[in-house]
């Protein structure tokens, strides 16, 4: 087994395994604490698949903003004292179905496809992407600028108090 | 040798356990960290066919795009769960139901 087959096992376990943690642990605090696992895990993925641009912006976005966002959620919406933060869960058996069925059939679709790959050698993408986000792209990527900035001021006046 | 199928297998079970978590939690957080595991299984997605499939670097900058989605989703989402939580004290979705006749 190569060193590549290796770290990718690794993450991959990491990630599915700490994912399972976020759907299945029934207290809210190890939910979160999983997430924060499956995040860093698919951050390895992306190194592995030679996003080095990628796995930074998952670090600093996903890591530094949207989980301590979940955190925040998770805090305001329940009382300090309530120390142990039990969540239900509803139609585990339906969804079970679901979920495994989906997974199944995707599994193997991807398995007996026959993909046609060109795999290119890992090289440094921070160069590309911002040439392409200030060229090809420029468009989207003014759109998402006003998206946020739509988000964060709709975000702001619906908790605002009255 | 890992090859394309093997990151295609970790995205279908990341976005299996995300509707997993989306159809059986009753928290809205919870529910929330369904959704962030789906958009991450995506995100895999795109950059495996990116590392694996012929043309530009188009897939990640796609994954970039829907990291912005992510946030600007989950900063509205809280937004509502917070007045949800201050209106009926509860941060179930099932005892959300105002609008129901």
């Amino acid at each position: 087994m190569s060193a590549e087959a290796a770290v990718f096992w690794v993450f991959a376990a990491l990630t599915v395994a700490s994912a399972a943690v976020v759907v299945l642990a029934r207290s809210l605090i190890y939910n979160a604490f999983a997430l924060l696992f499956t995040f860093l895990g698919v951050a390895g993925l992306y190194v592995l698949l030679g996003a080095d641009f990628l796995a930074a912006t998952q670090l600093l976005i996903y890591v530094g903003g949207i989980l301590v966002l979940l955190l925040f959620g998770v805090m305001l919406t329940h009382k300090i004292y309530d120390l142990d933060l039990r969540t239900e869960k509803t139609q585990l058996l339906p969804g079970l179905m679901v979920a495994a069925g989906l997974f199944v059939i995707l599994a193997a679709t991807a398995v007996r496809t026959e993909w046609q790959t060109t795999p290119r050698p890992p090289a440094p993408t921070t160069y590309t992407i911002g040439r392409l986000f200030l060229g090809e792209f420029l468009l989207p990527f003014e759109a998402a600028s006003v998206l946020l900035l739509v988000a964060l001021m709709g975000a702001a006046m619906i908790v605002r108090r009255k | 040798m890992i090859g394309l199928h093997h990151y295609l297998i970790v995205s279908a079970a990341l976005l299996s356990l995300g509707i997993l978590g989306l159809l059986t939690r009753r928290n809205a957080v919870n529910v929330l960290m369904g959704i962030e595991l789906i958009l991450n299984s995506a995100n895999v997605n795109l950059v495996a066919f990116s590392r694996y499939g012929a043309g530009n670097l188009g897939g990640q900058v796609f994954a970039v795009f829907v990291i912005v989605v992510a946030a600007a989703e989950v900063a509205v989402a809280l937004a509502i769960v917070l007045t949800l939580y201050r209106l009926r004290r509860t941060p179930n979705l099932d005892e959300a139901d105002i609008l129901r006749g």
